[in-house]
This record gives structure tokens, sequence and C-alpha cells, in this order.
């Protein structure tokens, strides 16, 4: 597999040495692997960190900026990181007014975001924590670590970091990003799988005629194997799933997310296939995001995130925004 | 068993989780994200590291278990770095400032790590995770102290029991962690969080054996 790397050890701290580089908007603490907005925390403002493993950029180091995150701590590939990270970035962040942290549902995240926020707290900040399970794709039962946090928490990043940048407290914070999260529902399906640097082979083998529905963001198998079909019907798959989980009529906010190998002509194909298949069943796509958003490195696939829209949330993703992912209103 | 029994202990742990990185990491493909073997030899590292560290006081059993756990907290991520780095801080508070350890003072240690595991992770055994591993390790090592074995041959009871609940987790149904959004496509691979608690606590055994 050719990647574009110079060793795999040193994959995430040359990519975090090019971010700091590229944008200016942002403070890169190479070192301890936490990203931060330029210019420290706005004194009154809720904090807002989230993170994760490494291999899923944008996410979310490119989502820190004005009008979304205030920080970012990405871990090895694919790898949580550690409540170290958690607890620089939170302190990094604190306003006096409290820290959300973003986790998706993970049990190597939630645990060491859990292990942080209490270490936060030990140091006298306020931490509330939301976790975003937004996967259609696993059953949500005592039986499982529970539905994964995938596209979602795309969203709520954005909304809940415009309601933070108009000065809203902690718990209206906190709220509308759980209230998004619940309004929001995805499914993936993988064409290939990845390769993790540091193993130097793909996680899976899919043939060439096979995909791998329901996947998540690891490069790990998804639930079921399948026979590639066109687009239509991949999407209507997808879509299946989701709308046997939450009612699509309204407006609403659509993301089609490649997973990183996917070219842009196939993803706008894709989204005009979601935007057919809701648009039939009285859904009306209010908003949308089609590209790279919350990748597995080079994996060909795509997600569907739908997300069920009111007046405010739609306000909330219009108000400006100013990452190195996510630009607009300024 | 004494400090430098401990110090080796983790030393070797350390070695043999770097010489079955890869195999870690295979088991970790099949039913996860393909980073077990990566992400603990990387913590491991680390350990070797803080241990030699002149900064560091590890003069006990207790303290050695203690840093251990600590650096693996903050070396290794995942799922991984908080479950076994709760288990190897309660095993040194358990372990407390003892120059020496006894048996009974060493299954105290065990149940104390497997408690912690299972407070932070909920997970039974039966999972399919390392708790499969390390809760059939602790309870074969204290039923061989209560029958009145040697050492030796305690801790092989520790260190085959280990083996055995991770060859166990084959034929389960992953219910905890990554490999349960697989669902019964889980069945039939080994766990690698139960494979890597049982290579280190046959490292444990060796360490003790080599050292009398």
């Amino acid at each position: 597999m050719k990647k574009l790397i110079n060793s795999p050890e040193t994959v995430v701290t040359e990519a975090l040495a090019g971010v700091a580089a590229a944008h200016p908007s942002l403070s890169v603490d190479v070192e301890n692997k936490v990203i931060t907005r330029a210019g420290g925390p706005r004194p009154g403002k809720v904090g807002l960190v989230s993170g994760g493993g490494s291999g899923h950029e944008p996410l979310h180091g490119g989502f820190v900026g004005y009008g979304m995150l205030d920080a970012a701590c990405p871990g090895e590939v694919f790898t949580s990181p550690v409540p170290d990270q958690m607890l620089a970035a939170t302190k990094a962040v604190d306003g006096g007014a409290g820290v959300l942290h973003v986790v998706k549902n993970y049990t190597g995240d939630v645990l060491n975001f859990q292990m942080a926020a209490e270490m936060a707290g030990d140091e006298g900040i306020e931490v509330v924590s939301v976790v975003t399970n937004d996967d259609v794709a696993v059953e949500d039962s005592l039986y499982t670590a529970g539905r994964r946090g995938t596209g979602a928490t795309v969203f709520v990043e954005k909304i809940a970091g415009a309601l933070a940048e108009e000065g809203a407290d902690l718990a209206a914070v906190a709220a509308v990003a759980r209230e998004v999260n619940e309004r929001s529902r995805s499914f993936g399906v993988a064409l290939t799988s990845c390769v993790v640097p540091a193993a130097g082979k793909p996680t899976f083998e899919l043939g060439e005629a096979e995909v791998e529905l329901g996947i998540g963001i690891h490069g790990e198998p998804g639930r079921t194997r399948a026979t590639l079909t066109p687009a239509k019907e991949l999407a209507a798959v997808a879509l299946d799933a989701i709308s046997a989980d939450l009612p699509i009529g309204g407006d609403l906010l659509v993301m089609v997310n490649g997973m990183g190998g996917t070219p842009l002509i196939e993803l706008y194909l894709m989204f005009n296939e979601v935007r057919k298949y809701l648009e039939g069943r009285g859904g009306h796509v209010a908003r949308n995001l089609v590209g790279n958003y919350i990748t597995s490195l080079e994996m060909q696939g795509f997600s569907v995130t739908v997300g069920r829209l009111t007046d405010e949330l739609t306000r909330l993703w219009d108000a400006p925004v100013d990452t190195p992912a996510l630009r607009w209103g300024r | 068993m004494d400090t430098e029994v401990f110090r080796a202990w983790i030393v070797s742990a350390a070695g043999v989780i770097e010489a079955n990185r890869d195999h870690l990491t295979q088991l970790d493909a099949a039913i996860g994200d393909a980073d077990h073997g990566i992400n603990l030899s990387r913590g491991f590292t680390a350990v070797l590291g803080a241990l030699g560290s002149e900064n560091q006081a590890a003069e006990t059993p207790g303290a050695i278990l203690t840093l251990t756990g600590n650096t693996l907290i903050s070396r290794v991520g995942g799922a991984s770095g908080p479950l076994y780095g709760t288990a190897f801080r309660r095993a040194g508070k358990a372990l407390g400032g003892a120059a020496d350890v006894d048996l009974p003072a060493l299954s105290a240690a065990l149940e104390a790590a497997l408690a912690g595991v299972q407070q932070l992770g909920a997970a039974r055994e039966g999972d399919k995770t390392m708790v499969d591993a390390l809760a059939a390790a602790t309870r074969a090592f204290s039923k061989a102290i209560a029958g009145g074995a040697s050492q030796d041959d305690a801790l092989d009871s520790l260190a085959e029991a280990a083996s055995a609940g991770a060859t166990a987790t084959i034929s389960m149904q992953a219910l905890k962690g990554r490999a349960s959004y697989l669902g019964p496509r889980s069945v039939g691979h080994e766990d690698p969080g139960a494979a890597s608690t049982a290579l280190i606590l046959a490292a444990l055994r060796d360490a003790a054996r080599a050292g009398r």
C-alpha cells in the first residue's frame, strides 16, 4: 500500500506540524498533541473540546476555530487520545464559563474523556460531557458497546459551537448538543478497507464486487458484507436504515461524507441519490454538506448523516464559522 | 517476591508485548481496528523509559506497578490505556509500600486489578474481553494458594488459566468494546485484550521463576 509518509511512527506528529504551518489561526502543540484557537480563550465563553484518534481528518482539528471547537485532541491513528491531552485542552480553553466535552461513543474515547473530566473537575473547571451515538448500524442494546458516534459529531460541534459563540451558558450549550445528537442518524458503507500506517496492510479485505455495510470510522469491519450495487441502491440501504429510526419529514440537514478515498464526483452523485430518496418521502433537504468531513484514512466509501432541523437549529447552523474545514458567514 | 522481581516482570512483559506486537495487531484487525499491538508496544516502551529514569522513584513493587499504570494511561490511549492503567494502579496501591510481596498479597493485588478493570469497563466474564483472562487467572491463583501450592506452581496456575481464558474468548460473541459492533461476526476470533493479558501474566510467572 502506497502512502505519503516518512515512517509509520512519525505520521501524526509530522501531520500536526503541517497543520500548524498551514493554519496560523490555530495554535498547535505538536509534542503534547493539542490543537487550540490561537489567541486563547474568550473570558465568559463556554469552551468546546473534542478529540479522538487521528486518521479522521478534518475531524476534529479541522473544526477548531470561530463558531465551532476551541480545542481538539488528536490521538494516535484510530486510537483515543489520553487524559493528559484533554486535561491540557480543557485548561487552555477555560474562559471561566465551563467546558463542554464532545465525546464520540467508543469505549476508549468515553474512558479517556471521563478520566480527563474528573481531573479537570479536581482543578476547579466545570466540565459537562455530551456523547454522540448517531450510527444506526449498531443495535443500541445492553449487548454491545452501544451506538457509535459518527457524522452527527460534525453537526453537534457546529451547532453547539455557534451557541457558545453567542455567549450561552454551559447548560444551554450542552442541551443543544444533545438535541442535535438525538435528532440525527448516520449509516456508512465501505468499498475498500484502509491501511493503518503502523500495520502496513488493510484492516480487512473486500473483494472486487463486495461492500461492507454499516461501517464505523476506524476501518473495522461493519455489520454485514454485501454485493456492490449501483449508487442508488446503496443510498437506499443507508437511508432505509436511517429512516427506520428517525422520521425524515420536514427540514433536514444532510451530510454525504466521503470516507477519505472516494472522489468528489462520486460524493455528489451519491448526494443526488440521497436527495431524491429523501424528497420522495416528504423530506426537504434544507442544508447540506458534501465532502470529506469524518474520514478513515484512504478508505473508499461514504456515510450519510440526516439531521432534523428546527428554526433555531437552522439559525445556529447558518451562524458564522471560521475553521480550516468549514468557513462561512465571515 | 521483591522489587527486582517486579521490575523484571515489567521488563519481560514489555519484551513479550513487543515480540507479539504484530500478532496482537492481527487479532485486533479481525475484530477491531488493528492497533492493539501497536498501542501496547508504545505504552510499554514508555514504561521502560520511565522505570529507567532516575527522576522516578520506583523502589517498591507497589511503586513499580503504579508507575507502570500511570505511564500506560498517559501513553496508550484507546480503551486499553485506561483499563490496563487502572489495573496496574490498583494492584500497585494494593501492594502498598511493602518491599517484599508474598503470595496472599499478590492475590489481593490481582483481585484489586480485576475489580478496577470491571468497575471502569463494566465487562463481565463471557463478554469476550481482557476480563476473561484476568478473572480466570485471578481465581486460579487464589485457589492454588488456598490449596497450599508453591510459588512456582501457583504462578503456573495463574499463567495457564490466563491463557485458557484468552483461548476461551474465541467462541464468544463480543458484548463490549469495538468487537461488539460486529455482533456474531466476532465469534471465532481470539480477543486481543485477553491475549495480551495472558502474555503479561505469563511474563510474571517467568520473572518470578527466574528470580529464585
